[in-house]
């Protein structure tokens, strides 16, 4: 069974961390992603570039409105995903929690749904 | 036990009474889903209505209502032609027992008591609402209906019923686990199930009025659910410390309230009334739950359950002992509440004025703030000192929070007593 697991965290503390910090969280990033890879858990996963570089797209009444954004009120912001093979939920909380991220952020574990023709 | 032969449908009914919490338990983990093992038990219900009584009880009642029901789960699936793969399962399973039709049934080899702590540990996964949780262990687990669980919640039976729906769709959906935990995560999911147990027993231990019946029956169902958890985790110390608390607890049920429905304070209970079973059972957990290691904070509230239950009288409780149990139990939970029975379990041991003192301490906890046992347990001090003014602002300053009728009225005839001359 799949499950993507996504990561929100403060992208205005993480731009303001040191560089130091950032090379920690970087390499246990990697050292994360390894490791399921090796389990064989990883099917797929991506860092985001912040909110400021996203944009927003709504069809209203027809017309498409293309904006800067998003500007959400909340304190965590979706930052980058796994999406991960696990045999159930307990697995996949167990991964989840071992994203560096867990540690000052949410890992929000989403089961991927199946459509059956 | 000799069961008729030809059974009626009474003795039918409570057989499958007796035997539902397993039955489901098992079906659950064969079919591997909640709503299709009920009705799958549900149908196997109505098949022994029509067979015992012509066919006689079969030799193992529980071994053949789990091949009926999943008969009629296996029907139900072709019917449906759905879950293409668990059917193929199913079928192969049903394959194989026809097989060996001739070899009886073994009960252990066919529903495992591994079963319902399985179902258990699923029912109280932290992945759902604690409200989804203790839902789903009172209707799946215990068997209760979806009404009786909604009027003992005090919710409209739509809003339990979704809240049901809501809870296997996510187990199903996010295919939490019908499985015991592995040995690190055992603690803390054993502390939610406890945490739940204990939920379902406050609920209905709280004194309320209208649904008494369906609260005392809460209390029963927890109470089992206890005695089930202490069968099924031998090793857990905490399961035997919540039997315990709940019993010790329970036992003073009838000399709580008085004729008139209003609450009787510990010190002035006819012990009497006290359930003498339910205390002697409780003693003799408590013993086997504090020899095993460090005592957890079930034990502990159960060990001051049981010097209570060990006074003969009011006045000859061990306050000293209590004290010092309470002492222990902050350092193992320090919350707001368990900081002010210290203090309260101190003014009796060493005078009301030492006591007062720890609860001005407690003043600032944030947890207590609209607490109304805070003020109303420093009112009681104020009054034994005989500083009656301060007893009574502190009086109405409880009155002022306070949610429940029974404490209520508590509180004003205290009041009443310490100023009669109310201006």
């Amino acid at each position: 069974m799949q499950y993507m697991l996504l990561i929100y965290d403060n992208e205005k503390e993480m731009q303001a961390a040191r560089t130091g910090d950032v090379d920690k969280m970087m390499a246990s990033y990697r050292e994360f992603t390894d490791s399921i890879m090796k389990s064989g858990n990883m099917k797929a996963g991506d860092a985001l570039q912040p909110t400021s570089a996203a944009t927003c797209v709504r069809i209203r009444n027809g017309k498409t409105l293309t904006t800067d954004g998003p500007f959400a009120e909340t304190k965590e912001q979706l930052g980058g995903y796994y999406l991960i093979e696990a045999k159930d939920l307990d697995e996949a909380t167990k991964i989840a929690a071992r994203v560096p991220s867990a540690r000052t952020g949410t890992i929000e574990v989403r089961p991927v749904r199946v459509f059956t023709s | 036990m000799l069961r008729p032969v030809h059974p009626s449908r009474e003795v039918i009914e409570r057989v499958f009474k007796e035997e539902r919490g397993r039955i489901l338990a098992t079906l659950i983990r064969i079919l591997g889903d909640i709503d299709l093992g009920e009705e799958a038990l549900a149908a196997a219900l109505e098949a022994a209505l029509v067979q015992w009584p012509h066919e006689g009880t079969p030799a193992n009642p529980r071994a053949w209502l789990i091949r009926a029901a999943r008969n009629k789960a296996v029907d139900r699936v072709r019917r449906r032609a759905l879950f293409e793969e668990k059917r193929a399962e199913i079928e192969a399973e049903a394959a194989h027992e026809r097989e060996g039709a001739a070899v009886d049934f073994d009960d252990d080899e066919v529903s495992v008591p591994d079963d319902q702590l399985r179902l258990i540990f699923t029912c109280c996964h932290p992945a759902l609402a604690v409200e989804a949780q203790v839902a789903l262990t009172l209707r799946t687990l215990c068997g209760l209906e979806t009404d009786a669980i909604a009027h003992a919640f005090l919710v409209p039976p739509a809003t339990m019923a979704q809240r049901l729906v809501r809870a296997k769709s996510k187990i199903r959906q996010a295919r939490i686990p019908y499985a015991v935990p592995d040995a690190e995560d055992l603690p803390a999911r054993v502390d939610a199930v406890l945490a739940v147990i204990y939920l379902v027993f406050n609920e209905g231990y709280a004194a309320s009025s209208g649904a008494s019946l369906i609260r005392r029956e809460l209390c029963a169902e927890a109470i089992r659910l206890g005695r089930l958890l202490v069968e099924l985790l031998p090793a857990e110390p905490e399961a035997r410390g919540l039997l315990a608390l709940m019993l010790l607890t329970d036992a003073r049920r009838d000399a709580r309230v008085d004729a008139g429905g209003e609450m009787v304070l510990l010190e002035d209970q006819d012990r009497a009334r006290w359930d003498r079973d339910e205390i002697r059972e409780g003693l003799a957990l408590i013993d086997g739950a504090l020899r095993a290691g460090p005592p957890g904070a079930y034990a502990l509230q159960a060990a001051i359950a049981g010097v209570h239950a060990r006074a003969a009288r009011a006045d000859e409780t061990d306050w000293r002992e209590i004290a010092a149990l309470y002492a222990v139990l902050r350092a193992v939970n320090p919350s707001g509440v368990v900081a002010l029975n210290h203090a309260a379990a101190v003014a009796m041991a060493e005078g009301p004025a030492e006591g007062l003192r720890l609860m001005d301490a407690l003043a600032g906890d944030a947890s207590l703030v609209g607490y109304h046992l805070l003020p109303a347990a420093r009112a009681d001090l104020l009054r034994r000192l005989g500083r009656l003014r301060e007893a009574a602002a502190a009086y109405r300053e409880a009155l002022a929070v306070v949610g429940n009728d029974t404490d209520r009225r508590f509180l004003e005839r205290r009041l009443a007593q310490v100023a009669p001359a109310r201006s």
